[in-house]
């Protein structure tokens, strides 16, 4: 059958189990634009192109399924590109789709011309231009396939606007064929043995998890590896809800802002277990002095992981699920452990604690958050102090559920992110836990939030700083507060003139009260949180340092 | 530091190059030459890359290009018996009284004389890195005016060979 290529994307789109895209508008994607416009998808017009790429990266993180996002040529295209480097650097399957100028004026500085594939190569799993019609089905097949399978990522598609406004006879792409590409999923049979054996004669065994484990779907038989093992369960920032935080074996964060008992635990232990993990710097502190008395055990999906920040000793590389699968097994249940009870004892000696002084303290806030919504709400967040807050005080039970920008550190993902949730998961309750710095970076989108009835909370923790970067002047530069201070707009009238609900809480009493409230109203809400002004996230690890060396 | 040959079976996409050469500068891997061209399969292209570093280095190298979806196949033939060749091309200044000296060098070393002109000759000269280093170092004295060098390419010899596995799918590494 004839068709243009505009129609052939949806159409392939469609075929991909696509529901939404997060876009926006403009000359190059008219014809796509057209095309939507009587198609079977929902399409959510956000108002930053930004706000479109987080939003999907928040619907991939909330559903598993890759996010979709669109934008038009040149700046259309450069303001996807945080939002793609975001999902990168967190492994978020996503397909970003741009305009581009016709194929007869590339490479001649057009107008609206962005080199849109060579601005992202570092920051895609793989992208594509296409340059032909009757290349575009393939190319969305593949893409999607790329996306979603192995260690996921975003893969970027550019469409000239000739390609999508072409008219071709369309044909089926048939199966993806890719030689250069075939994730390796079983783990090889010796090294799950190796690794059995090592488990066996480990006698404190360790497990740092992260956001692998999520993107594998394998928290339930992580939760079995850790009951047979009576091992503790450090997760990375990525890995919260992976292994329920609840849980006696569950040990919090390891690293940077990891707790006490997670990061004595890391260097006592003589066996450690990463799983689904990248051994990141926040996380190891001082390389040398990372779990120095243990031997590594590794399994990632990704070979590259293997190996490149630390000496593993010894490696399993495939899918997370399958490989802990081969790996439970074989393995016989612990009856009894002491190094779990030295790590429970750990646990009460230093837990994670704030000083209670009647005002509005930030940790308070979050662990109210829980309370009132009973640990049931999915929770994205902003970058900073607040971010690590949530980390710490908000306990996570269930993957996919916590939804941060971990490697890149991007202020602004979360209230789009939130969006891209809240699509996601119509019926639950969506919090997007913010700073009042952060919050600016994407507050447009309360518009979209307002424009499509998504009743997304907005928790404000408003401490009149780039806190994060103030507590490093505190500790590290003397004091000196350069530029760090922020005199903000007065949010509750900014939500209302959005056609949100604001609220404001100067008050501890007024904490639970408010969040009640907020959680009956059927709408965006904002509730701006005047905090403690110059509460420091603790513990934390001076960068450089090796995880012992905990202050607070 | 140990210097290692990696024979990379690519598809033969616009903007594989690209890909490749970025891996490298963003990780900050030293490429000591690059060489690419077709194959037997026009589908795909081969580069032949020589790379500085130690084995770590180059297991870092190998398993990140293994990332790359062009990427097919990846040979690391350093520690295999392989021919390997470069081709250079050098302009030396000379003057007539010279050129018999020159062109008794280029003799010495099977280089031809590709092109003549007044004061200068255009010698071409293949081989591996140490005859093209040794070959260039005789000519020095007489002022080269222009030189390039193509970049090592490598062959496994015998019957062994790096082409595409039976069922074309990159190898597996652990
Ligand atoms: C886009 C971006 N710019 C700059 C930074 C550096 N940065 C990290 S945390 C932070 C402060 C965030 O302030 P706020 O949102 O108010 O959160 P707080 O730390 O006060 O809770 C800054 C500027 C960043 N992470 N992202
Ligand atoms: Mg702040």
């Amino acid at each position: 059958m004839q068709k243009r290529g505009a129609e052939i994307l949806v159409e392939c789109l469609l075929a991909e189990g696509v529901d939404t895209i997060f876009g926006y508008p403009g000359g190059a994607v008219l014809p796509i634009y057209d095309a939507l416009y009587d198609a079977d998808i929902r399409h959510i017009l956000t108002r930053h192109e930004q706000g479109a790429a987080h939003a999907a990266d928040g619907y991939a993180r909330a559903t598993g399924k890759p996010g979709v996002c669109l934008a038009t040529s040149g700046p259309g295209a450069t303001n996807l590109v945080t939002g793609i480097a975001n999902a990168y650097m967190d492994s978020v399957p996503m397909v970003a789709i741009t305009g581009q100028v016709p194929t007869s004026m590339l490479g001649r500085d057009s107008f609206q011309e962005a080199d849109i594939t060579g601005i992202t190569l570092p920051i895609t799993k793989h992208n594509y231009i296409v340059k032909h019609v009757d290349d575009l089905a393939r190319t969305v097949r593949e893409a999607f396939y790329i996306a979603s399978t192995g260690r996921p990522g975003p893969v970027l598609i550019d469409i000239p606007r000739d390609v999508s406004g072409a008219v071709t006879e369309y044909r089926d792409s048939g199966p993806v064929r890719l030689p250069g590409y075939c994730p390796k999923t079983e783990p090889d049979p010796q090294q799950v043995v190796r690794a059995v054996r090592a488990i066996e004669e480990s006698e404190r065994p360790l497990i740092y998890a992260g956001g692998g484990v999520i993107n594998a779907g394998a928290h339930e038989e992580l939760l079995r590896l850790a009951e047979m093992l009576l091992a503790p369960v450090a997760t990375t920032l990525m890995g919260l809800g992976g292994f329920p935080g609840d849980h006696p074996l569950s040990v919090g964060m390891l690293g940077m802002h990891g707790s006490k008992y997670a990061n004595y635990a890391v260097c006592e232990c003589d066996l450690l277990i990463g799983i689904g993990v990248r051994f990141d710097d926040r996380v190891t502190g001082k390389l040398e002095e990372f779990a120095p008395g243990a031997t590594v055990i590794h399994i990632d999906i990704d070979p590259a992981e293997i190996g490149k920040n630390i000496g593993v000793d010894i490696p399993v590389v495939g899918d997370v699920r399958r490989s802990l699968q081969r790996l439970i097994e074989q393995l016989q249940p612990r009856l009894a452990s002491r190094w779990r009870d030295k790590i429970m004892q750990w646990k009460k000696e230093f837990p994670i604690q704030f000083e209670d002084n009647g005002r509005v303290k930030p940790q308070e806030v979050i662990r109210e958050i829980y309370n009132v919504t009973r640990g049931n709400a999915r929770i994205t967040t902003e970058v900073g102090q607040h971010q690590m807050w949530a980390a710490h005080y908000y306990t996570f039970t269930k993957p996919r559920t916590f939804i941060s920008s971990g490697g890149l550190g991007t202020m602004g993902f979360g209230l789009p992110a939130a969006i891209g949730v809240q699509v996601a998961c119509p019926g639950e309750t969506v919090i997007d836990i913010a700073g009042d710095g952060s919050i600016q970076m994407n507050i447009q989108e309360l518009c979209t939030a307002v424009n499509y009835d998504l009743p997304v909370k907005i928790a404000i923790m408003n401490n009149g700083y780039l806190g994060m970067v103030r507590q490093w002047q505190e500790l590290f530069f003397n004091r000196r507060y350069s530029y760090t201070e922020l005199d903000n707009p007065d949010f509750v009238n900014l939500a209302e003139a959005y056609g949100a609900v604001g609220m404001r809480v100067t008050k501890k009493a007024e904490i639970r009260p408010a969040l009640e409230e907020a959680l009956r109203i059927p709408k965006p809400v904002v509730i701006d949180f005047l905090i403690e002004r110059e509460e420091n996230v603790l513990p934390m690890v001076p960068p450089g340092e090796p995880i012992s060396k905990m202050l607070g | 530091m140990m210097r290692h040959t990696l024979a990379v079976l690519v598809e033969n996409n616009p903007g594989v190059l690209a890909r490749v050469a970025g891996l490298f500068s963003r990780r900050g891997f030293n490429i000591d030459s690059l060489a690419v061209g077709r194959t037997e399969n026009p589908a795909v292209s081969r580069m032949t890359i020589v790379v500085e570093g130690d084995a770590r280095v180059l297991e870092q190298v190998t398993k990140q290009l293994h990332k790359l979806v062009d990427v097919i196949k990846i040979s690391d033939v350093t520690a295999e018996e392989y021919v390997d060749r470069e081709l250079v091309l050098i302009k030396v200044s000379v003057d007539p009284a010279h050129r018999g000296e020159v062109m008794q060098i280029a003799d010495i070393f099977r280089a031809r004389i590709v092109d003549l002109g007044r004061r200068t000759l255009t010698l071409e000269c293949t081989g591996n890195d140490g005859k093209i280093n040794a070959f260039e170092e005789s000519l020095r004295p007489y002022g080269i005016k222009e030189l390039v060098r193509t970049g090592k390419i490598a062959m496994l010899r015998g019957a062994r060979f790096t082409g595409l596995q039976d069922n074309g799918t990159k190898e597996e590494v652990q």
